[in-house]
């Protein structure tokens, strides 16, 4: 039995990843071909079944003027947005999730958990039905297709994220270890600082990955809150027409479209199984 | 210039965790806080580091009003019943960290926590991670960080109850050793447990402590001699007291059928009824004892303690050796009548073999 339970596990495991990957090679491949290849039946193997062209990504980086589709604005205009965004919303979300982790509120009927479960609330609402909500909002106060804008609502999207994830972290962190570090001295600023967030970079780094996954992969609410002025990479990709623009360059910019969340995929994988905490508490 | 709290209470759910508790904790001195789980030994100590703040009471300490100081000034040391260390630092870091805090110069702190690493024998594991040491070496780092302190109060919560036997025999050895040299006439220990042969051990001032209230205060040996009630006896005894509902009639105690020729310190007693009071280790097997049935027999250590049952009473003895019974096999034993105690109906110590009474 416990060869062919290894044999099948493998073969899944196997067919699965084949499965996963075949859509990025093929990508990948398409990215370096030119016309004569692309149209010349499947061919997959560089050098082999047809000649490596980088032909596909100049197109990326030349100026419509000059026949190419110019994603480099959008491109940092994403990174900008995602990245300012995420890191708001971790500051915001952690400390808010310290309070709701170490203090008791009570206003009413509301408490802790409820006030936690309204920040996650934001994410169970289908994105439609804040949108219009979001225009008028933006559109009051003039920040309708603006960079500024847009991280806006982006923290809006992202903090709840970080407020779960690290509420669920510091329910973690024993107590006892903030408790330690007032007697030894820390004020409760400096347990935070000291003590409680040293401890907490893994849940950080996963909550920081998961608001930059999100924010970088939003293509409703960049299409809604954008017109002219500034666009972003999702917008912009879907923008482009397999008609006008090559389909070696369509292969290119969505590899370097997802080029940025393979790496933060890698990131998270090593820290999701790691645990820093133990040797805190038995 | 001493520790003193008077009428603290803290209430949680309705529940009363300290009620109206009061202490005067005097500097050199170990004060031993002696109550079962959940007596409120950990939240009287949490109260004494300003980690809760008591509903009513006050407390001073050198003549400030030491509620209204926050935490991190009070100047204290805290040893959990857990080992907490902050684990992203290495054991050096550790100890030093409180030091750091008070921004000693550098070369200070390097002396201060060799010295007090070597008064826990960790010399040589300064660079270790805390993940890396076992139970028994995490509890000797966070107490390595009390000590390098020199608070004027030391907390110990049970600190020897998560380790393994041979670990807590040890480390309970040198805790005496550390008390005695290393803290200063300056400093208050007040150390937490469950186990009354701790208590006994540390010899201090002892404190028992159930459901918040405070029972009973006194030298080590005078809660062992002279318990002032049925409760404080229970608690402080391990297995606890045996308490038996007993009469007296025509000079002998008289309980499930059994007549035991009235000790001398009893016939002080006046009520026709009592409680009998005997430790389980003033019962022994004897071939020409009284009969009872095992209902239970655990082997501990070097130790057998058997559950024993006559009609309504069952009691609990210690042989001192092991020994292998069976459920429902019948014994033999008699019972060493100097040292039974006697408490009235109401619970409080009537007549004890040392001379003790509260009636």
């Amino acid at each position: 039995m416990g060869k062919l339970y290894k044999f099948l596990k493998y073969f899944f495991i196997t067919f699965w990843a084949v499965f996963v990957v075949a859509p990025f090679l093929w990508a990948l491949t398409t990215s370096f071909k030119d016309f004569n290849s692309v149209n010349g039946g499947a061919t997959y193997i560089p050098w082999v079944d047809f000649e490596p062209k980088l032909e596909g990504w100049r197109v990326l980086i030349k100026s419509p003027a000059k026949g190419g589709v110019d994603i480099i604005e959008p491109y940092f205009n994403s990174l900008f947005v995602t990245c300012t965004a995420s890191l708001i919303s971790i500051v915001l979300g952690t400390l808010s999730a310290y309070a709701l982790s170490r203090f008791t509120f009570k206003a009413g009927f509301v408490k802790n958990n409820d006030i936690t479960f309204f920040f996650i609330s934001q994410r169970i609402m289908p994105p439609i039905v804040l949108s219009i909500p979001f225009f008028l909002f933006l559109g009051a106060i003039n920040l309708l297709d603006s960079l500024i804008g847009l991280i806006v609502v982006y923290i809006v999207l992202l903090m709840p994220i970080a407020v779960w994830i690290m509420v669920d972290f510091f329910n973690k962190v024993p107590r006892e270890i903030d408790e330690t570090a007032l007697i030894d001295g820390c004020n409760p600023y400096q347990a935070f600082f000291k003590v409680v967030l040293p401890n907490s970079i893994p849940g950080l780094i996963v909550a920081g990955m998961f608001c930059i996954i999100f924010g970088w992969i939003d293509f409703f609410f960049a299409f809604i809150l954008t017109f002219t002025e500034v666009q972003l990479l999702p917008v912009k990709i879907v923008a482009l027409n397999s008609s006008i623009t090559p389909w070696w360059s369509l292969s290119a910019s969505a590899l370097v479209s997802v080029a940025p969340l393979i790496i933060v995929a890698f990131i998270v994988e090593r820290y999701l199984s790691k645990g820093n905490l133990s040797g805190a508490i038995k | 210039m001493n520790l003193i709290a008077e009428n603290l209470s803290y209430k949680l759910d309705e529940q009363f965790h300290l009620n109206e508790v009061s202490f005067n904790f005097k500097k050199g001195n170990i004060y031993t806080i002696l109550g079962r789980t959940l007596s409120g030994k950990t939240t009287l100590l949490k109260t004494i580091a300003g980690l809760l703040t008591p509903d009513t009471g006050e407390m001073k300490f050198e003549d400030r009003d030491f509620l209204k100081v926050p935490v991190w000034e009070r100047n204290i040391a805290m040893v959990y019943q857990q080992f907490i260390n902050y684990p992203h630092l290495n054991v050096f870091e550790n100890v030093a960290f409180p030091l750091k805090q008070r921004k000693i110069d550098n070369k200070k702190i390097n002396v201060e926590v060799s010295k007090s690493l070597k008064s826990v024998g960790l010399e040589g594991y300064e660079n270790r991670k805390i993940q890396e040491l076992s139970g028994g070496q995490q509890q000797r780092v966070s107490l390595a960080r009390s000590l390098v302190k020199n608070a004027k109060i030391l907390l110990l919560d049970e600190p020897l109850v998560n380790l393994d036997y041979k670990l807590r025999e040890q480390l309970r050895e040198e805790f005496k050793n550390i008390f005695s040299q290393g803290l200063s006439k300056e400093s208050i220990v007040v150390f937490s447990t469950t186990d009354p042969k701790e208590a006994m051990e540390l010899n201090g001032e002892v404190i028992v402590l159930d459901e918040g209230k405070v029972l009973q205060v006194g030298l080590a040996k005078e809660i062992f001699e002279n318990p002032k009630t049925l409760k404080v006896a229970e608690i402080s005894n391990d297995p606890p007291m045996n308490i038996l509902k007993a009469n007296i009639g025509e000079n002998k105690i008289k309980f499930e059928g059994i007549e035991i020729v009235l000790p001398e310190h009893l016939s002080i007693i006046k009520d026709k009824n009592f409680n009998l009071g005997i430790r389980a280790s003033d019962i022994q097997l004897s071939d020409t004892g009284y009969d009872f049935e095992v209902e239970l027999a655990e082997i501990s250590g070097s130790e057998t303690l058997l559950h024993l049952k006559r009609g309504n009473a069952k009691i609990i003895t210690s042989i001192e050796e092991v020994m292998n019974f069976n459920i429902h096999d019948k014994v033999k034993i008699n019972f060493n009548t100097k040292k039974v105690y006697a408490f009235n109906e109401s619970g409080t110590l009537a007549s004890s073999p040392f001379g003790g009474s509260y009636v």
